[in-house]
């Protein structure tokens, strides 16, 4: 490697990248990291508060604690699928990610940068949710390392999924669909506010097919310390999916697919 | 040493449309290179395969001897590019632009905030620094997209119509610094419509028109090939006849204008003694048209006619 193309110089351009991202969510702070929070907030509220006193338990505890991980799961799927697609089809629509495509960094510190920065928006915003939970919930943690490897896990993931999108949408109604028509019925039935076992057979077996149920669990299982599915499955699931979709990012990448002509 | 050597390269977009048909183009180091070409002619699609935007079908581009093709990141550290339209984030402020720009190409943070005062302040845009980009007027977003081509020192600077919709002072400015570059070592290639650009500032040229080069030379070799010249005459009185003056073709334009064609062959002085003979007096005289660009019409105008006789 030259003096100007060196692990060094792609460390560099890494963290510029992250910086950048970073700054993009501070900076329009009113819409990233906000809106999650008043909207978790209303769902304890309305679902933990108002209805959940009338559910009763769910899983072998009050419905309350339940919907947490739940919510928290779901605040990360959305902000981190979210922020990569306006992020980087914000870049793509301004012509901005030209700045990136003619620099020396290879196509997988371009694709580290953006899903970096989807993570820790994914993070900020889950922990902002978590404090709002803690207020009504309660705080628990049954096993931390579980939690957290879950949460990035997952936000590594669905950034990836948003990636995607953003390289293959032309116009803005594009990165929409996918959240509104596939994202959110996914997770809204993916365990989030019943558990799976409530199902009836068929139905049960049907809702393993969709890997936010492993995700939700899994999370669950880190902070209360119950889960519908093993959480083996839940690791390889999790795992198994952010391997696929990140070889199918970095080959959109390096063959420009949507970028270059 | 080649700052550019561009090997037989093709490109076939997926419509059809064939933008370069085997171009071949080498660039000296320490060259300051025109590009010229009508509208459509390939100049963009060539520079966007030298910079990695646009894939060629066929060929291969090397920049200091790496190949584009095959050593992307490399190449790529080498090259600094003003593009045609401005391409950053309108939401960001220059500084940080130019700033996250320099962190691209692996300058620490600390000497790329150091370089894009100095280039800032160079391009005159230190007092916008940290205002919207948005804000910037049209001849300010033009040199910071030069900003923030040089904040990692390329050694080839490729500069697309750096100057189009600029007025005449920022115009200057930019080319003084452009200049100014050179001097210092970079290599650039510019490519303009304003021809007195290219002729005033460049040393070599290549012309390219419907995916070809037309013409690869110096300025000066091309500018020997003007074989007529043509001149404006403005008069101190109206005339309603002009003197016959032999191998000069003039023509009145209206009583106080005359066209002069003057084959290189023959002497300004003959024109002048002519004039003076027939009691005509001349208050000043100008080019009708710049020399590189009536050169340029004829060579673009001869190929197009040959495209269409090729095409019967």
């Amino acid at each position: 490697m030259s003096e100007k193309v060196s692990a060094r110089s792609f460390w560099i351009g890494y963290q510029t990248i992250l910086i950048k991202e970073v700054t993009r969510i501070v900076r329009i702070w009113a819409q990233t990291l906000i809106p999650p929070v008043i909207t978790m907030t209303l769902y304890f509220v309305i679902f933990g508060a108002i209805i959940g006193r009338r559910v009763g338990e769910m899983g072998g505890m009050p419905y309350m604690e339940f919907i947490v991980p739940g919510l928290i799961m779901l605040t990360v799927i959305t902000n981190s699928y979210g922020n990569v697609t306006s992020s980087f089809f914000g870049a793509k629509f301004g012509k901005h990610i030209e700045e990136l495509l003619i620099s020396p960094l290879p196509p997988w510190i371009i694709l580290l940068g953006y899903i970096s920065g989807a993570v820790v928006r994914a993070l900020v915003v889950g922990i902002l949710v978590w404090l709002v939970a803690s207020f009504f919930a309660g705080f628990q943690m049954h096993n931390v390392w579980v939690t957290l490897s879950i949460l990035v896990l997952t936000s590594v993931t669905f950034a990836l999924g948003g990636f995607i999108n953003g390289v293959y949408a032309q116009k803005f109604d594009d990165i929409s669909i996918i959240p509104t028509f596939v994202l959110q019925p996914m997770t809204y039935l993916g365990g989030v506010f019943f558990s799976v076992t409530l199902l009836p057979g068929f139905w049960q077996q049907v809702s393993l097919a969709n890997p936010i149920v492993y995700m939700v669990n899994a999370f669950r299982y880190g902070i209360l310390g119950v889960s519908d599915v093993p959480l083996w499955v839940a690791y390889a699931i999790i795992t198994g999916f952010g391997v696929v979709l990140f070889g199918v990012c970095l080959s959109l990448l390096q063959r420009g697919v949507g970028l270059r002509t | 040493m080649l700052a550019l050597e561009v090997n037989h390269l093709k490109k076939t977009y997926k419509n059809g449309v064939v933008a370069l048909k085997g171009i071949d183009l080498q660039v000296t180091e320490g060259d300051f290179f025109a590009l010229l070409g009508p509208n459509g002619a390939g100049k963009s699609t060539l520079i966007g395969i030298i910079s990695s935007l646009v894939n060629a079908s066929e060929g291969e581009t090397k920049v200091f001897g790496t190949s584009v093709q095959k050593d992307r990141s490399k190449a790529m550290a080498e090259i600094g590019l003003v593009p045609q339209e401005v391409n950053f984030n309108q939401f960001e402020k220059p500084f940080d632009i130019v700033v996250n720009q320099g962190g691209y190409y692996g300058v620490p943070r600390a000497i790329a905030r150091e370089r894009a005062e100095y280039y800032l302040k160079k391009l005159e845009l230190w007092d916008k620094a940290f205002s919207m980009s948005r804000t910037l007027s049209g001849g300010m977003k033009r040199r910071l997209l030069i900003a923030r081509a040089m904040v990692h020192e390329p050694r080839l600077l490729i500069l697309d119509e750096p100057t189009a919709g600029v007025d005449i002072e920022i115009r200057r400015s930019i080319w003084r610094f452009i200049e100014e570059i050179n001097q210092a070592g970079t290599t650039v290639i510019l490519t303009t419509h304003y021809l007195e650009e290219a002729e005033n500032l460049c040393r070599n040229i290549a012309i390219i028109d419907h995916g070809e080069i037309v013409e690869n030379t110096t300025i000066k070799a091309l500018l020997s090939k003007l074989d007529v010249e043509t001149f404006v005459l403005d008069l101190r009185q109206a005339i309603e006849t002009l003197p016959v003056i032999e191998g000069i073709e003039l023509v009145l334009r209206d009583p106080t204008t005359i066209e002069a064609s003057i084959p290189k062959s023959k002497s300004l002085n003959r024109l002048f003694r002519a004039l003076e003979e027939a009691g005509i007096e001349v208050s000043s005289m100008r080019n009708k048209v710049n020399r590189l660009e009536e050169l340029f019409v004829r060579l673009v105008h001869a190929d197009s006619e040959n495209v269409k006789a090729g095409a019967v």
